[in-house]
């Protein structure tokens, strides 16, 4: 039996006065992919920044490969798991290939260089994303959806087992979109990747991950597989809005009313 | 990332700067020594112009190199720590702690040594007020640094504007001389040059690390970058190398504000080559502006920080206006 990649024991979160969750316990395993969905405000980046230990919750535990990630010191927990934000900003000028080997640092010693096989690493991520050709591009000279899928290839580039994304989709145009799911998916089912993201389409959640979260901003939050969870009742409960389901090939769709 | 050889290249032809520079220190002046003498002087032959060269020009030249390697990484550090391009060692007010600590020394009329000291101890108190203020609830961010910064700066210059007012017109001059950064009163030249062999030799096993932390705190950590540690650390580092170098020369404007820009635009934003090179460059720098201010209307002097100022502004704009919108 293997050890989830991803667990949380009697979790509460807070931001502010507010609480985000409450006695949460998730465990994510190796190829499983769980969405997170919520009101804005409702606590998901907050959520998903302890999920990755990056703040301290205010009671229960994180573990990460089953240690504790408060224990762990941070280079270690960086090759256990990944985490995309919601929010790039780079005051000093940097190429693309630059970029994306800052993803090898946890790999690589204190004197280390990056080797001709960590350049070949962060190549082939750049390639998986669609920015093949542009490695010596400033990135101040990117567009927001290209940012965005160099802040992916980053993460692919730093090869964790566990993907914690915050709105991987956002500047993401249709067919970007498709793309980076897929390529999320695929990740999770070729190389047993954990993948937990941040999703504002339940349409989405539904077609690309096994299990969804849903935040209701009080401290509930509920956790269940899409098919049980994601329908048009709990929806129109969570984001305070009439919902009508769907169903097209296996793909459910949600309509406001 | 540079490759090696570009490194390399960079590396080699700044040390030739460098080294020209201290060379050019040590044979330029109101008394002029040929370049044969100075070799002579410095590999310890007996002569009429030896005691210029070993005991005025060469211990002047490396404080001068000493105090602008250690402003031009500072700077750097700075520039990372509060993730802003616009940063200069001063900016959190360690300059205007130790010009309050200078100014009150040179009115109660301590000797040289006395001056130091209380440029040092002003220096690393303005560091820990502003630290303490800008801590105070725990979190720090850089915009908050960076306000305290500013403010404790501005109530430092009220002091030394009040020193200045109420000082004798005799000790004016040197007040002024040392506000305004001067190697011709330092009195030692090896404790800045080891403050900054120390300082490079701390930085740089963290360099990589720096260069993700001016990505952003939570993408740092989120690499593996232990934050919190790191920014203690880099904070102290920058503040005593500033300390040691105010305390030398006086507070010299530009070198750590300009230096890193200069040399970021030639190697890039990679901390691993961006630190040794901005310590040669800043060192090279204020030792030719030093010599300017030698001999610009010798025997008369001028303050250093003067001349580094008037450098500094116009490339200092140049820059800014071609900064990518």
């Amino acid at each position: 039996m293997t050890r989830p990649l991803l667990e949380a024991r009697q979790l509460r979160v807070e931001i502010g006065s507010n609480t985000v969750v409450d006695h949460l316990d998730l465990s994510v395993a190796s190829g499983e992919r769980v969405a997170i969905l919520g009101r804005n405000g409702a606590g998901k980046s907050t959520l998903l920044s302890t999920l990755a230990g990056l703040r301290p919750p205010v009671s229960g535990a994180i573990l990460l490969d089953g240690e504790d990630a408060s224990l762990l010191h941070a280079r270690e927990a960086a090759l256990r798991r990944a985490w995309l934000g919601q929010f790039q900003s780079d005051p000093f000028g940097s190429t693309v290939l630059e970029t994306a080997l800052t993803g090898r640092h946890p790999h690589l010693g204190r004197w280390d260089w990056e080797s001709t096989r960590d350049a070949e690493l962060a190549r082939s991520a750049l390639k998986a994303v669609g920015l093949d050709g542009m490695e010596t591009r400033q990135i101040h000279t990117l567009s927001g959806g290209e940012r965005q899928r160099l802040a992916i290839a980053t993460l692919l580039t730093q090869a964790a087992p566990l993907y914690l994304l915050d709105e991987p989709l956002s500047h993401l145009d249709l067919n970007h979109q498709m793309a980076v799911l897929e390529l999320f998916a695929g990740t999770a089912r070729d190389c047993g990747a954990g993948v937990v993201m941040v999703l504002h389409d339940p349409a989405l959640a539904h077609r690309f991950c096994d299990r969804a979260l849903l935040l209701h901003g009080d401290g509930r939050a509920e956790i269940d597989s899409v098919a049980r969870i994601l329908t048009a009742e709990k929806l129109s409960e969570l984001y305070g809005y009439r919902l009508r389901q769907i169903e097209d090939r296996g793909h459910r769709c949600f309509i406001p009313e | 990332m540079p490759t090696s050889r570009r490194a390399f290249l960079i590396l080699a032809s700044l040390s030739l700067l460098a080294v020209a520079s201290i060379g050019l220190a040590l044979t330029v002046g109101s008394f002029k020594v040929s370049c044969a003498e100075v070799l002579a002087a410095l590999l310890g032959q007996e002569g009429g112009t030896g005691d210029v060269v070993l005991q005025l020009r060469l211990p002047r030249a490396l404080a001068g190199f000493a105090c602008g390697g250690l402003l031009a990484l500072a700077g750097a550090l700075m520039q990372v720590l509060l993730r802003n391009p616009l940063a200069d060692p001063y900016v959190l007010g360690i300059s205007g702690g130790a010009g309050v600590g200078a100014m009150f020394a040179m009115l109660l009329g301590l000797p040289v040594l006395g001056v130091d000291g209380l440029a040092f101890v002003g220096a690393f108190a303005a560091t820990l007020l502003v630290f303490g203020l800008a801590h105070g609830d725990g979190s720090w961010t850089q915009t908050r640094l960076l306000l305290t910064g500013v403010i404790v700066a501005a109530g430092c210059g009220a002091l030394v504007a009040l020193m200045l007012t109420i000082a004798e017109e005799s000790k004016l001059r040197g007040m002024l001389f040392w506000l305004m950064g001067d190697l011709g009163q330092s009195a030692q030249w090896w404790p800045a040059f080891a403050a900054l062999i120390v300082a490079l030799l701390l930085a740089m096993p963290f360099a990589r690390e720096l260069n993700l932390l001016s990505r952003g705190l939570m993408q740092a950590q989120a690499l593996g970058v232990a934050v919190g540690r790191l920014r203690y650390a880099i904070y102290l580092l920058a503040s005593l190398a500033t300390a040691a170098s105010v305390t030398t020369a006086g507070s010299i404007g530009f070198v750590g504000l300009v230096v890193p820009h200069l040399v970021r635009l030639a190697t890039g934003n990679d901390q691993r080559l961006l630190l040794p090179a901005s310590v040669l460059a800043g060192g090279s720098l204020l030792v030719l502006a030093d010599t300017l201010a030698r001999t610009l209307i010798a025997p008369q002097q001028l303050p250093v920080g003067v001349l580094t100022a008037l450098i500094g502004v116009p490339v200092f704009l140049f820059l800014l206006s071609r900064q990518p919108k």
